[in-house]
């Protein structure tokens, strides 16, 4: 049984349909990102299953608990994170902890232990004592992530963790969520689509409050992807008839490449036909210097399904 | 009562670590001291229990004003700031919220209204008073405030930011206070049902004469009691509505 069942899920604001008939399933121990451009109802479905916000019509059950009649249940099993860390500026990181500790119902014999692991776990330990309001943007979102960590939750709800991070903030906070893989289950939010397939282990891709499709990034790929481009490094003479022939490549573009004997080529292909290629090309005698897609196989099934979502609507 | 007394406590916290508690305290300190000294004193010959019934009377009016300031920030801050997302995200009942919002501020008035004491204790210097006469006042400035604090965290819950809420609680306690007005020009029964749901007038003379009755204790609870209840149900309807 699924630990998370959401089954025909929409919330209206008024007339505004901010989620449609939303209906997903999530195993323990997965981490699922929701991915979707702003305002496409992903932090409203969030809200939902953090169950502070009702829903206008189908159910979203947690652990057999329902978001709507067994409140108090459901906020014992999760841990939330919204896109804006919910801290107290006044407080110090270990005092605010200590708060978060008592509310979430973990009992007064064990609360020093669980802030002193959270800590460790969160990186926080030098600015333990520093009051919230003097912490820089990085660590306010780790403390964030550490009042939801703080009552050992099954499920983690976070909100765009990554908004506003630098580089490294973002790879800190990108193990970070690694490694409550297995431990807890992990909804994350994102616009964002290489945190999204870095940290993921199932997408579920939403626009203007509907599920457009779910999956694996590579089952993604091949059901919803038009077409993948390849770029392709070459040195030598470009069999250019027998590459346009080739089954499945659509276009075939060369370009000079930097260096004065080297030649990019670019292929629109159907599929993933880098194998193909790159066994033609060797095939005929060119020095194949390197290979790979271009941008991310995401982002085209991400764009595809926008659009296509955008002409049925 | 455990999460109510935890939220409690954070929120009087907040009072004690920022400056907001302490210009509260001292404005409304440094008014009540000139008020006492320059009306209820006065240069004119009183008895004590006069003396004391006047400082009463200015202090209500800066009870109430404290109380706007006080409760002003208690659910528009969280709004404002996004913390009111951990009290949602948490096994915490909107009740709790409020009613733990409410104690925090209701306690913070309460060493506000302590530290005042020094006045009615300088009366003794040249006169004679009531313990009785203190304590019946003092509970009616407890009372007064109270109620302030409870409309004012209602308008919180409706208000977007501190500043709306300020205004919005302003709003009632100003309608409340006015109400007596009102019973004047009107015929019955409005004239009844208006007077005595007056904040002030018939309530608050009898307590700063040294009276305490059961009715207007019963008024002023009942008071708090339905706002803190208003307060409550709106946080639920944010449930609902989001």
């Amino acid at each position: 049984m699924a630990l998370i069942e959401v089954d025909g899920l929409s919330k209206f604001y008024g007339s505004h349909a901010a989620v449609r008939d939303v209906s997903f399933k999530i195993n323990e121990g997965e981490i699922i990102g929701l991915l979707g451009l702003n305002g496409a109802g992903k932090s409203t479905i969030l809200k939902i299953l953090g169950s502070f916000l009702l829903p206008s019509a189908g159910k979203a059950l947690m652990a057999g608990f329902s978001v709507e009649d067994d409140s108090d249940q459901v906020r014992e099993l999760i841990g939330y994170l919204p896109d804006r860390p919910p801290l107290y500026d006044e407080m110090r990181v270990v005092s605010y902890l200590r708060y978060v500790a008592k509310l979430k119902n973990v009992a007064q014999s064990t609360i020093d232990q669980r802030v002193t692991e959270v800590l460790k776990k969160t990186n926080l330990n030098d600015v333990a004592w520093q009051t919230l309001g003097e912490l820089s943007h990085g660590y306010r979102q780790r403390v964030g992530i550490a009042q939801a960590l703080i009552h050992n939750p099954r499920v983690i709800i976070l909100d765009e963790p990554i908004n506003g991070l630098d580089p490294i903030q973002i790879v800190e906070m990108r193990d970070l969520i690694l490694s409550l893989r297995g431990k807890h289950t992990v909804i994350l939010s994102s616009h964002i689509l290489s945190e999204i397939t870095r940290t993921c282990d199932r997408i579920l891709i939403i626009d203007k409050g509907r599920l457009v499709a779910e999956g694996q990034e590579a089952e993604l790929g091949k059901v919803y992807a038009k077409s993948m481009k390849v770029l392709a490094e070459v040195r030598g003479a470009v069999p250019r008839e027998k590459l346009n022939g080739l089954k499945g490549v659509q276009r075939f573009i060369e370009v000079v490449g930097t260096a004065q004997d080297t030649r990019i080529l670019k292929f629109e292909c159907d599929g993933d036909l880098r194998a193909q290629i790159s066994a033609l090309l060797v095939k005929e005698g060119v020095e194949l210097l390197e290979i790979g897609r271009e941008g991310d196989g995401l982002e085209a099934v991400f764009m595809n399904l926008v659009k296509a979502s955008k002409t049925n609507h | 009562m455990v999460k109510t007394w935890q939220i409690a406590s954070r929120e009087l916290g907040a009072f004690f670590n920022t400056w907001m508690g302490y210009v509260i305290a001292a404005a409304v300190l440094i008014v009540d001291g000139l008020l006492f000294n320059s009306f209820a004193v006065s240069s004119e010959p009183k008895l004590s229990a006069e003396v004391l019934a006047d400082f009463f009377y200015f202090a209500s009016g800066m009870s109430m004003v404290a109380g706007i300031f006080l409760a002003m920030r208690l659910i528009a801050e969280e709004k404002q700031n996004g913390t009111i997302v951990l009290l949602y995200s948490s096994p915490v009942s909107e009740r709790q919220i409020i009613y733990g919002k409410f104690l925090s501020a209701f306690i913070f008035s309460l060493v506000l209204h302590g530290i005042s004491l020094y006045m009615p204790a300088l009366v003794m210097v040249h006169g004679k008073i009531s313990f009785g006469h203190v304590a019946a006042g003092y509970a009616c400035l407890a009372l007064l405030g109270a109620s302030t604090i409870a409309m004012t965290l209602f308008a919180s819950t409706l208000a977007p930011n501190q500043l709306v809420a300020a205004v919005g609680g302003a709003f009632l306690v100003v309608v409340f206070l006015t109400l007596w007005m009102l019973a004047k020009v009107v015929d019955q029964p409005f004239k009844d049902i208006f007077g005595w749901l007056a904040i002030h007038n018939d309530h608050f003379t009898p307590f700063s004469n040294g009276i305490v009755n059961l009715k207007d204790l019963v008024f002023y609870a009942g008071l708090i009691v339905f706002f803190l209840e208003c307060a409550t149900r709106s946080l639920v309807s944010r449930r609902c509505q989001g």
